[in-house]
């Protein structure tokens, strides 16, 4: 043993070396997303649903408005997956429909949110001052009137259907977003980094593109999927109380509304929608609760 | 070292910063501060939190609008008759280091496009030539190739504290401003830290304000120190004399504050006890901003403000009291 | 003096999506009865991680795998979260680093001294609450008890919040008070009030303090005996005396010579250099050997025992081994 008891050189290298694996900061969210076995089981059911609603109703021999008086309330069997409605309609190709528009209704939140939303904080955040405060007072007027009154007024004016809804979300839809990335590029407006770019006398729209954008992907994304699910909702309640989508096109929610009157000698025409309108912001949650303790840079230590 | 007949690097003449709080309240953050940099020479800044000393540093270098006074950059005006692209020029002779190690660097940003970030934003050097340059700098600061690629959050303290100097050394400026560059590390790398910033000082010829308050690393690298108290300069004049000879009262105090790494000496030391804590800054006395705590206070401090006199040749404080 | 608290092989691990941060590799020290003890250590040494297993307040994803933490001879890491309660803030208090976030902005101080006293107390009555909580006001220095009694936490200045801590923590006379850097985020003259402070209280209430801290001046001002942590592992402990004089492994001499002395004027510090490793994957060696000056062979290859140098000075280094006597200049 007493050789080992000589001097050695140590490389300065060594002194220096990173042991922890080069990894980006959204690989490293992807990493921690994965140990997340409810957010990975959401993703991947929601991926199905969305599949099945694309592909289902093309590949079913029923369309989602053929009527067939003799099949009428039949229950699930082979040849009708879900079973048949009032007027003898596949309940699985309107099933999927529903899911088409329900989803449409996501996407078009969650474009509204990353355009409008992302665009409206971070301008208002940028330019402060007088600016600021009257955009700032401008979402408060747009919070303080009822959702509920603003759809109805519009029912009023427009032909009941899904651009209906559209534009009733787009009028409220993205001001969270807006309110968060606001408060995202104020708190990172005087974060050091920020500071040192201006003393290197970085440009303001490069220090928007490389420093204060990427810094808020990940708010953005965590907020785009908590919107999603509640804009799902509107369009499905609205749909329940009959002022969304008009027969014979079907949403979930119009199907669950059907569902509902013959619940008692029916139950199966209200139990696949409703299960799927559940599964998809049940799924939406949780993927975005993932994401939010993945991609939270607090989290990160 | 520093010669009268030199002229000064930079003059800051009664500058003044005001930050507005609240319902007609104004924090006077930093007021009326006048000194000279030398070229080559580093000016130690310190004083307790809330004192000013980081608004000083972030208005001289631009960062904040000065509320009144002048900023002069080798006999140029620079803070109100710099046209835009002038300020864009004079970027890269000043630049400024941080305090804090982790919100310094984008998180997002690889440590290769962080350091060349100055680069970037004047067009020098681009493709292989960046890459070169980059590596260069990594490698005055101690690191290496193996570091480019890598993300902040990755590194420790001191190496992203690294990564900083090396980030403002890429535009070649002359004079860098350090803001409490070591305050967030540990004690083992606040000394690498400082032997770069003074091996980096010796071959590039730089000029620093290094701000802080741990004055034991201030009095090490600083030729001159200031010392600062609620926004004001108390007394101001090179290292050995602060520490030998310190006039005003709250350098004295603050001095015997430090605690000293040796339990002979500190144990059988008798300390200058200061009484309370600071007063509320934006609600502030007429007279010498000290006199609350100070235990030579009269009735002449309580009403007229002490001007910065030179006491000695070089030495100067703001205090009735000091001769 | 007798022993109070014995902890020994300690060890803790901490759970990252990474994988296993060994936070604590095996330590072993105690404290006397009226003893400062000092532990000193950079961040990431595993310093607050061994106090905050004796208070039982490790992180959910942290776990004591292996060791004892006997207070008076019972095992506290053998004790559930609820026999802690009753341990935390009466036996042991803990002080934190930042004052403003260790009370609670919407209580009035007086009331948060006596929210203590509620806790453990039961046998006080209101009136004697409040007298108590008023004579522990005035001990930690802060005049007017009275009116300071009703003053919210954010109508106090910084150092008078960290008496307040202070004065909370000591509310049921524990036996053992922890300060995790009670001063770090204080100013220098504000410090030295409170180092004052803590030690006048030691001798008044006899209590036995340890203190987490990475300023040596800190160390040289109130510690009776320090331990110096690396890498999750303690490299040396001693009384102070020995360990500012006679300084035996090399941490600890690299720490004590990067501190500016009047003479280092115009040279270069000594640094330590490098960065401490990763407790990811520990070193199978010595944790220091990557930033040694005089690493051996068998640095890299083994893990130094704990040896003992004079008296109770011990330190992990191989050099204190006898083979190595011809390299140890």
């Amino acid at each position: 043993m007493d050789e080992l008891f000589v001097r050695v050189h140590v490389d300065e290298s060594e002194k220096e070396h990173i042991a922890h694996p080069n990894l980006t900061a959204f690989q490293e969210g992807w990493l921690r997303l994965k140990k997340n076995k409810a957010a990975v089981a959401s993703l991947f059911t929601l991926i199905a649903i969305g599949l099945l609603a694309l592909l289902a109703p093309v590949f079913s021999a029923y369309s989602y408005k053929e009527t067939n008086y003799d099949i009428i309330y039949q229950v699930p069997s082979i040849t009708h997956l879900f079973g048949t409605d009032q007027f003898g309609r596949d309940l699985w190709v309107r099933t999927w429909m529903g899911t088409r528009i329900s989803l449409l209704i996501a996407f078009v939140a969650a474009f509204l949110d990353l355009t409008v939303g992302v665009v409206y904080g971070a301008v208002s955040a940028l330019i402060g001052g007088k600016v600021d405060a009257v955009m700032q007072r401008f979402i408060e007027i747009l919070v303080g009137i009822p959702h509920l009154i603003i759809v109805i007024l519009l029912m009023m004016i427009m032909p009941a259907g899904i651009w209906t809804i559209v534009v009733a979300l787009s009028i409220t839809g993205w001001v969270n977003m807006a309110r968060l990335v606001r408060a995202e590029i104020l708190k990172l407006k005087n974060q050091e980094f920020v500071l040192a770019a201006r003393v290197l006398g970085t440009s303001t729209s490069m220090i928007i593109w490389k420093h204060l954008i990427p810094n808020t992907v990940g708010v953005i994304v965590i907020n785009a999927m908590f919107t999603i699910p509640s804009a799902i909702f509107t369009e499905a309640f609205l749909s329940f109380i009959g002022i969304g989508m008009q027969e014979p096109k079907a949403s979930l929610g119009v199907l669950i509304n059907n569902g509902y009157q013959v619940l008692r000698n029916f139950p199966h025409v209200l139990i696949f929608p409703a299960i799927v309108i559940v599964l998809i912001m049940v799924c939406f949650s949780i993927l975005g609760d993932g994401l939010r303790d993945a991609l939270d840079p607090r989290m990160r230590k | 070292m520093m010669s009268a007949e030199k002229k000064p690097l930079l003059e800051v003449k009664h500058l003044k910063k005001y930050f507005p709080v609240g319902k007609n309240q104004t924090l006077k953050a930093v007021r009326d501060i006048s000194l000279n940099l030398y070229k080559g020479e580093t000016l130690g800044l310190v004083g307790e939190s809330g004192c000013g000393k980081s608004t000083f540093g972030r208005t001289v270098i631009q960062l904040y609008e000065p509320t009144e006074g002048t900023i002069i950059y080798e006999g140029r005006e620079i803070n109100n008759s710099l046209s835009k692209a002038e300020r864009h020029e004079f970027t890269r002779k000043m630049q400024m280091i941080f305090q804090d190690p982790y919100a310094s660097l984008n998180p997002r940003m690889k440590v290769m496009d962080i350091i060349a970030e100055g680069m970037d934003a004047h067009g020098v050097y681009k493709g292989q030539e960046r890459k070169k340059k980059v590596i260069e700098l990594l490698e005055t600061v101690g690191l290496s190739e193996e570091h480019a690629n890598r993300f902040p959050h990755e590194f420790s303290g001191g190496q992203r504290q690294r990564v900083g100097i090396a980030r403002a050394l890429a535009v070649d400026p002359e004079f860098i401003i350090c803001d409490e560059p070591i305050s967030a590390l540990d004690v083992s790398i606040q000394a690498q830290v400082i032997n770069l910033l003074k091996e980096l000082q010796k071959k590039r010829d730089l000029t620093y304000l290094f701000i802080a308050h741990d004055l034991s690393m201030v009095k090490h690298i600083s030729d001159r120190i200031g010392v600062m108290y609620l926004g004001s300069m108390v007394e101001l004049t090179d290292s050995e004399t602060l520490f030998d000879d310190p006039v005003h009262p709250y350098t004295q105090a603050l001095l015997s504050a430090i605690p000293i790494p040796d339990p002979d000496v500190e144990k059988s030391r008798n300390r200058i006890m200061l009484e309370g804590s600071l007063p509320d800054p934006i609600r502030l006395s007429e007279g010498c901003l000290f006199a609350g705590r100070c235990p030579y206070a009269e009735d002449l401090c309580r009403k007229n403000t002490p001007e910065m006199k030179e006491v000695r040749p070089g030495h100067f404080a703001a205090c009735h009291k000091a001769k | 003096m007798s022993r109070l608290l014995e902890v020994n092989q300690l060890r803790v691990q901490i759970e990252t999506q990474h994988g296993t941060v060994q936070a604590v590799r095996g330590i072993s020290f105690h404290l006397d009865e009226q003893e400062t003890l000092a532990i000193v250590g950079e961040s990431g040494s595993g310093k607050s991680i061994s106090v905050k297993s004796i208070m039982g307040l490790l992180p959910k994803n942290g776990k004591i795998v292996e060791g004892s933490i006997l207070l008076e001879g019972k095992d506290l890491a053998k004790y559930s979260e609820r026999q802690m309660q009753s341990v935390r803030g009466s036996d042991i208090s803990m002080i934190f680093q930042d004052p403003m976030t260790s009370l609670n902005p919407t209580m009035i101080i007086g009331k948060q001294i006596v929210e203590v006293l509620k806790e453990h107390r039961r046998d006080m009555t209101k009136a004697q609450m409040k007298e108590r909580a008023l004579e522990l006001i005035s001990l930690v220095g802060i005049s007017n008890p009275e009116a300071r009694f009703d003053q919210y936490p954010h109508q106090l200045s910084g150092g008078m919040r960290q008496r307040v801590v202070i004065a909370v923590a000591l509310a049921c006379d524990p036996r053992i008070l922890i300060a995790d850097e009670p001063t770090t985020a204080l100013d220098v003259t504000i410090q030295a009030q409170i180092l004052d402070l803590m030690r006048d209280l030691q001798k008044k209430i006899k209590t036995s303090i340890i203190i987490i801290t990475h300023n040596l001046g800190v160390v040289a001002n109130i510690a009776d005996r320090v331990a110096v942590m690396y890498g999750g592992q303690l490299v040396e402990t001693a009384d102070v005396r020995d360990l500012f004089y006679e300084t035996a492994h090399p941490y600890t001499k690299g720490l004590l010579a990067s501190i500016p002395k009047a003479s280092d004027k115009g040279s270069d510090l000594t640094a330590i250099p490098g960065t401490p490793p990763d407790l990811m994957e520990p070193p199978k060696g010595c944790p220091f050997a990557a930033r040694c000056t005089k690493t051996m062979e068998v640095c890299r290859q083994y893990p130094p025992k704990d040896m003992l140098c004079r008296g109770t000075h011990r330190a992990r280094c191989w050099l204190l081994d006898e083979r190595a006597k011809a390299l140890r200049e």
